[in-house]
């Protein structure tokens, strides 16, 4: 420890400006930081300052995504040996390991390519290197399907993170939840190897599949008509196909509680989310006639595909959600309600979730901006009735 | 017609070290000092030279755009240097007291028989109008100015504060002659805040003044909060403030034609060996007060005020113009291993990221420690919790950022000053700056609006 804080001191002077790595000071500076925090004191403003810091609230939020994250890993072996038949025969430390040895390499490629970028644009602008990466760069393999090749992953990295964060000045500035636009631009720049049905099962050392076996996700059956072959309390639990981290409801829920409870994320954008869904596939219910999708009982929307990932870990991101009380409850209900109008009524696209998002983070200023002007017409009507 | 007000947003930060309810003598001052830099905007210019004999209540300097401010000594004795910042900047006019406490006489008459002209030249003579704050923007008040109202805050509820009903039971003779003083001042109303915890507060008798109650977290006493819950300042509309210990000079300045500026402040803060009240003077030699009561264990933070809006001092330095306490923490300059990662059974947090929120009645030693690093607005709602007022603080901030002068005006900057933001700045994810940026609007709105 003492060591560490040694080292660091040591070196400072030798990355500070002029000198000789100073190219390395913004890497030299992250990394003192996370190990030790500043000890700067105040110098100007109040004297005593709260705990928390941005690496707290990250840290918070890494932690709420560990029990997804593990049910992931362990769904991935689970549908992989379902898929072989071998379920009986492998034992939970089999799946489990199989699975943590398909998504590690994802995660490493993840963060050394995004945190990468951030340091060198950290380093270029003369800035700390932000923690906002250290969430997003799990976020993004836990929304891909487990077959995505490593390469693919470190492309949509770098394009989410140049395009969807640093050309708008880096954390605290974009306009997009940076997971999504990775996830998004794979979507589209790659739309053979991202969806259909041989995506979301890792199939090394499969040469053929059991007899009746589909790597279908439960949303592309119901989207075919099959809405009888979901089995609710699998889908709940997450032993289903789909992306990495978002099949276990259940595990959701845990990082959902963790985020609530600590307050790092807004309940009210997760409350709203989940109501603008029920209110949608309510709605599809009552109109859904022979229509079987339409039909599936509004609360499965809940378990199946990303609506809840998304609702808990994607929507409350807090730099590109709305940021008023009121707007953050009607950027939740409109995603919610899109997101299942687009999974059940467009084609196209299997999962809406993703769209709804990015489609509300694009309004979500549009939305705060009237609710700021409402707040300001009421300060407005105030000096005019006294007048 | 007394309303009570009871605020839900806020916070109260629960520190060790709070006074204790007895009073002792501080030792005699052998200097003291007015502080040009206590006021925001101010420009002073000296009205004495070094070695000058002044009396309590002889002015030192004066304020440059409105002449008949002036700032008096608080003791009788020789102008003994006048230290310069940069650009030869005034920071402090010492005195060095004579110890014959001779007092500069002022008429001694009821303010309810002197007409508003009398009282002005009055309190202007005498010192005492720089305690009367204008809202907008928290200057001295401009004696030419019609305010609507006047608002003075029965309470300080912020971290380790004195508590009125104690260091004021005695002074209510005094603190009613003052109102009487300031009542002649408006067309409106004087309004009073009183302390909502408090069931029957020494101020609730006072006359001539419409008091409402407040309860909830601070900053339920600043008197920002209590106007805009009463009748919010509109654009175009000024305000007063205005404080109880400077009802109590008003007071004795008319009762007796002498200024005498001895007050009761609070020696608080973990760092104190045995936290209680002081009798002193404002503009104290702040080792005249501290001196020999702190433990000493670690390097030690002097603050003249609380510890969210208070001045940074050091023992050579005074007590500010209106600071009712001293507060002394740790400096705290030191690393935090993995800080950021720690369970924090020991860490007070206003978030609940730590475990110390399981023990929400436990008192806790902060120091002064930055906890983090400056980052860009991340975390959204959170300022909101501690400003129990209609404004969307983040917004106005960055209109103010952005230098924005009809945004700022739209979003309410002519409600608030620097100690209404406190709390949002103690509690930010992101360090950022509230009350430099604050100020730095208000002081753009004084040039460009006036």
């Amino acid at each position: 420890m003492k060591a560490i804080k040694n080292f660091f001191e040591k070196t400072q002077p030798h990355v500070q400006k002029g000198a000789k790595f100073h190219w390395l000071h913004s890497t030299h500076d992250a990394l003192f930081t996370l190990f030790f925090v500043p000890k700067n004191t105040s110098k100007s403003g109040t004297h005593i300052h709260d705990f928390i810091d941005l690496k707290r609230t990250m840290g918070i939020v890494v932690l709420a995504l560990v029990p997804a994250l593990l049910f992931g890993m362990y769904n991935v072996g689970y549908q992989h040996f379902g898929a072989l038949g071998q379920l009986e025969t492998a034992s939970f430390f089999d799946l489990f390991l199989f699975g943590l040895l398909k998504v590690l390499p994802i995660i490493v490629v993840s963060y050394v390519v995004g945190l990468g970028i951030e340091f060198i644009f950290a380093q270029f602008r003369g800035h700390e290197v932000n923690e906002g990466f250290l969430v997003s760069g799990l976020l993004i393999p836990m929304v891909m399907p487990v077959n995505t090749p490593l390469w693919m992953i470190a492309i949509a990295v770098a394009f989410a993170v140049i395009f969807g964060k640093e050309v708008f000045g880096g954390t605290g500035m974009n306009i997009w939840n940076p997971a999504l636009v990775a996830r998004a631009f794979l979507f589209f720049a790659y739309p053979g190897q991202m969806s259909g049905d041989s995506v979301w099962i890792s199939a090394s050392g499969i040469d053929k599949a059991v007899d009746g076996f589909t790597g279908a996700t439960p949303m592309a059956l119901a989207a075919a008509g099959h809405t009888d072959a979901l089995n609710t309390w699998n889908a709940f639990l997450g032993l289903i196909p789909g992306s990495i981290g978002e099949t276990s409801t259940i595990a959701i829920l845990i990082g959902a509680l963790v985020l609530i409870v600590t307050g790092i994320g807004s309940w009210r954008i997760m409350v709203s989310t989940v109501l603008g869904g029920l209110f949608m596939g309510l709605l599809l219910n009552i109109f859904a006639g022979d229509n079987s999708y339409m039909a599936l009982p509004f609360y499965d929307h809940l378990i199946i595909g990303g609506f809840a990932f998304g609702a808990i870990f994607m929507a409350t991101d807090p730099v590109s959600a709305a940021q008023t009380v009121k707007g953050k409850w009607i950027y939740g209900f409109l995603i919610g309600l899109l997101a299942i109008l687009i999974r059940v009524v467009n084609p196209a696209y299997p999962e809406g979730m993703m769209l709804a998002i990015l489609l509300m983070n694009t309004f979500a200023p549009l939305i705060d901006h009237y609710v700021v002007e409402g707040n300001i017409s009421r300060r407005m009507k105030r000096a005019k009735v006294n007048v | 017609m007394s309303k009570h007000f009871k605020l839900k947003r806020g916070l109260d930060i629960r520190l060790e070290g709070a006074a204790q309810a007895t009073t002792a003598n501080a030792s005699a001052p052998a200097t003291v000092a007015l502080k040009p830099t206590d006021f925001p905007g101010l420009t002073p210019k000296l009205s004495v030279k070094v070695d000058a004999q002044v009396k309590a209540g002889d002015a030192l300097f004066f304020d440059k755009y409105n002449p008949e401010i002036f700032f008096t000594s608080p003791v009788s004795g020789t102008v003994k240097t006048i230290n310069r910042g940069e650009r030869r900047k005034i920071l402090e006019v010492i005195v060095e007291a004579d110890g014959k406490n001779e007092f500069a006489s002022f008429t001694k008459a009821d303010p309810a028989k002197l007409s508003k002209e009398e009282i002005v030249a009055q309190l202007l003579n005498s010192g005492l109008w720089p305690f009367i704050k204008q809202r907008p923007y928290g200057t001295i008040a401009k004696p030419s100015d019609q305010p609507k109202n006047i608002f003075i805050s029965g309470f300080d509820s912020s971290p380790l504060a004195p508590d009125y009903e104690f260091i004021f039971k005695d002074q209510i003779a005094s603190i009613q002659t003052g109102i009487n003083a300031l009542a002649k001042l408006t067309d409106g109303k004087v309004y009073l805040g009183l302390p909502g915890k408090v069931s029957n507060s020494i101020f609730s008798g006072l006359k001539n003044v419409e008091t409402n109650s407040f309860s909830g977290p601070h900053p339920a006493g600043n008197v920002g909060i209590q106007i805009h819950k009463t009748a919010p300042v509109n654009k175009g509309e000024v305000v007063w403030t205005t404080s109880i210990q400077a009802l109590a000079y008003m007071g004795r300045l008319f009762e007796t034609g002498q200024v005498d500026f001895s007050r009761t402040i609070a020696l608080a803060g973990s760092e104190v060996k045995a936290p209680q009240y002081y009798q002193t003077i404002h503009g104290a030699l702040i080792s005249s007060i501290v001196g020999g009561k702190t433990k000493k264990n670690d390097p030690e933070r002097i603050i003249s005020g609380n510890v969210l809006t208070g001045t940074k001092v050091e023992a050579d330095n005074y007590l500010g113009f209106a600071d009712q306490q001293i507060t002394v923490i740790p400096e705290g300059e030191h690393y935090a291993f993995m800080g950021w990662a720690a369970p924090g059974f020991d860490k007070y947090s206003a978030s609940k990221t730590f475990f110390s929120s399981l023990f929400p009645k436990k008192a806790y030693t902060l120091d002064a420690n930055m906890n983090g690093a400056e980052r860009a607005f991340v975390v959204t709602g959170q300022y909101e919790k501690y400003l129990p007022m209609d404004i969307l603080p983040v917004y106005l901030l960055k209109a103010i950022l952005a230098n924005d002068i009809d945004k700022m005006e739209q979003l309410g900057i002519y409600e608030v000053i620097e100690e209404d933001l406190a709390l949002c700045e103690y509690a930010c994810t992101s360090k950022i700056k509230v009350q430099e940026i604050l100020r730095k609007g208000l002081d753009t709105m004084v040039v460009e609006v006036g």
